[in-house]
């Protein structure tokens, strides 16, 4: 019996490394017919966009051919004259400041909130009363943006919405209207992120704390550490390691506001504020058709991203976290 | 059995050790629990109450939670307009066959890699990770799906772009990597080939992940809402996140853009059809949600070991 499983396991092990491809072929043909789909689906709605990068240097424009693959042939290169177009015209620092607005007050304000969350729950030791509460917290991270949204005008409308009348019976004239008020945008936005996905964030957190012995707590306790001691000398050291993880993806996000949410928000009242670098490219990209100038906006959203990413990464490790990578 | 222990001994030691100051410490960490469980649910109570209320009841009361009248006029409304229902069906619609499309490519992408023999693995490992990494952006991929693929106003829009979601490929792929390789070899001496060593062993013995994995898809495909924005012009072909949108911020087309007879049951209860219709949306995931549930925090804890 052993003997055999010992047989399989040390051909199964020695073909790949003296095989040649053909031999790999012909013994695991069906591994490569089965990766076929999966690497035509990569090669066509991955690497072919990333191909479609170079309108970003080009004029481009799709009646420059017959078909979009001909246009993108023909269209006439000029270089870096668009981003020199995007970089100094009327919007970009607009959008920037925008875009960062909502980003960084989402770092200070939206990126804690699990982690406080998260130590909240650490500390509820009525297994049933934990369960339902997270049970409820996690919901509205299954709900669309779009009923977000709808939740959101159905509260805070000002001709019915109960919040808004609720505000409106404390403040007076002065209570805030968050659908039209520019101001009040960003906090509308930061709110709605909060509300949905502030439980959902705490899983990965409460994951890393079930890992941590409760032992320690107890030897924490004989010698004399109180809750706060025994937070920041116990479990903060716990998930040090997943908040630097999480904060580096964050960062990385920092040009990425996304599309939906902030679009659903969007109206003619808030349009200052709410033109981000993703609204821009939609509206002048799919909307516009000016296909050049988005794919340049896009091209330096994403560079801009990976490069945030990197920098971060770096940056985690010089103060001695492992990092992403 | 040595875990029940612990956690008894320290439930014990909370006991003795508690002051009056940590005990209000204790308690005020309860009331923001469940502040936070409150202030989670209560838009969801009050939309359903307000979708089951008069008209009247609606414009009287602020606030409620239970109405005193229950009306299904705006139900009503919305089975007879047959937007929202026909925006159901779609994404019914949608959501299986999307989920179905997303699990093969994932799960047929998900087994060679996991492969530690397969030849190639690197190579086709890195593609993933490139795809991770960076992507061509909204423009670009528009261009190919609306004018070289030319899918728009087909569902394939909607189906092949997001076929494969890299994060729960790799979550696949990890879960296949942990079967023990015994089950593999045996059948594998029996002169078995790797696809029916997939389709026989791998597969069945991988239910649990494969039934979160397709849960997260779907509710993928039941909330997107942009793509069917973007690729879908067709009204017949509308899903229920594009009806709700335009149910509720575009209020005049309820009222004024449909030549229908009210008749039975009056004018249209717009501020109940507006909740009704949210309800409407939401209750399909209400439904899968304790599934979902069930699953997903192994899922994400997978996910995060080794990302």
């Amino acid at each position: 019996m052993t003997k055999t499983k010992t047989a399989a396991h040390s051909s199964a092990r020695k073909k790949p490394v003296n095989g040649t491809w053909k031999h790999a072929l012909q013994s695991h043909k069906w591994l490569y017919i089965l990766i076929i789909p999966g690497v035509a689906y990569m090669i066509v709605f991955n690497f072919l966009p990333m191909l479609g990068l170079v309108m970003a240097f080009q004029d481009f424009s799709p009646y420059n051919g017959d078909t979009a693959i001909d246009a993108l042939i023909h269209s006439p290169f000029v270089g870096l004259d668009v981003f020199k177009k995007f970089f100094t015209g009327p919007d970009f620092w607009r959008l920037l400041k925008n875009t960062l607005s909502i980003s960084i007050a989402s770092l200070i304000f939206y990126f804690p909130m699990p982690i406080i969350l998260a130590l909240l729950l650490n500390e509820i030791r009525c297994s049933w009363y934990k369960r339902v509460s997270q049970t409820l917290v996690y919901i509205p991270h299954f709900i669309s943006m779009v009923i977000v949204a709808s939740l959101t005008y159905q509260l805070f409308n000002t001709s019915d919405g109960y919040i808004y009348h609720l505000l409106q019976q404390v403040l007076g004239k002065n209570a805030p209207d968050f659908l039209s008020d520019s101001g009040l945008f960003v906090p509308l936005i930061l709110g709605q992120n909060i509300w949905k996905e502030t439980g959902y964030g705490t899983i990965i957190f409460l994951a890393a704390l079930a890992g941590v012995d409760v032992e320690l707590y107890e030897a924490a306790r004989v010698d004399g550490a109180g809750r706060w001691k025994q937070m920041w000398h116990i479990t903060l050291p716990a998930i040090k390691a997943t908040i630097v993880i999480m904060l580096i993806l964050k960062v990385g996000q920092i040009l990425n506001t996304g599309y939906e949410q902030i679009y659903l928000m969007q109206n003619s009242m808030n349009r200052t504020v709410s033109d981000v670098f993703d609204t821009y490219i939609y509206t002048k990209g799919i909307e516009g058709g000016q296909y050049s100038l988005s794919t340049a906006a896009g091209l330096f959203k994403s560079l801009v991203g990976m490069i945030m990413v990197i920098g971060a990464n770096k940056l985690a490790k010089l103060f001695g976290e492992s990092g992403l990578y | 059995m040595a875990k029940s222990k612990t956690v008894y001994r320290t439930k014990h030691a909370n006991r003795i050790k508690r002051t009056p100051g940590d005990q209000a410490v204790q308690v005020l960490i309860y009331l923001i629990i469940a502040f936070c469980a409150i202030v989670t649910v209560l838009p969801f109570i009050y939309v359903v109450a307000g979708s089951f209320a008069t008209e009247r009841e609606l414009t009287e009361r602020a606030f409620f939670l239970f109405p005193k009248e229950i009306s299904l006029n705006a139900y009503q409304y919305i089975f007879k307009t047959g937007d929202a229902i026909r925006g159901l069906r779609n994404s019914i619609l949608v959501t299986v066959v999307g989920t179905l499309i997303n699990m093969f490519f994932s799960c047929t992408l998900a087994y060679p890699l996991s492969r530690k023999y397969f030849k190639g693995r690197n190579f086709f490992t890195n593609m993933v990770i490139v795809t991770m990494l960076f992507s061509g952006g909204m423009v670009p991929s528009y261009i190919l799906i609306a004018q070289i693929l030319h899918l728009t106003n087909t569902y394939w829009a909607l189906w092949l772009p997001g076929a494969i979601n890299a994060f729960n490929m790799i979550i696949i792929k990890n879960y296949f990597q942990g079967i023990p390789q015994e089950l593999e070899e045996a059948a594998r001496m029996d002169g078995c080939n790797d696809l029916f060593i997939f389709w026989k062993i791998i597969l069945p013995v991988s239910k649990p992940v494969l039934a979160s994995i397709s849960l997260f898809y779907a509710v993928t495909h039941w909330n997107s809402y942009f793509n069917a924005m973007m690729y879908i012009n067709d009204r017949s072909m509308e899903v229920i996140q594009i009806v709700l949108r335009r149910i509720i911020f575009l209020t005049t087309s309820l009222t004024t853009d449909s030549t229908f007879d009210w008749g039975a049951f009056g004018t249209p209860p717009e501020k109940a059809v507006k909740m009704a219709t949210t309800v409407v949306a939401t209750v399909p995931i209400l439904i899968v949600y304790p599934f979902i549930q069930k699953y997903f925090t192994k899922g994400v804890m997978v996910g995060s070991v080794k990302g």
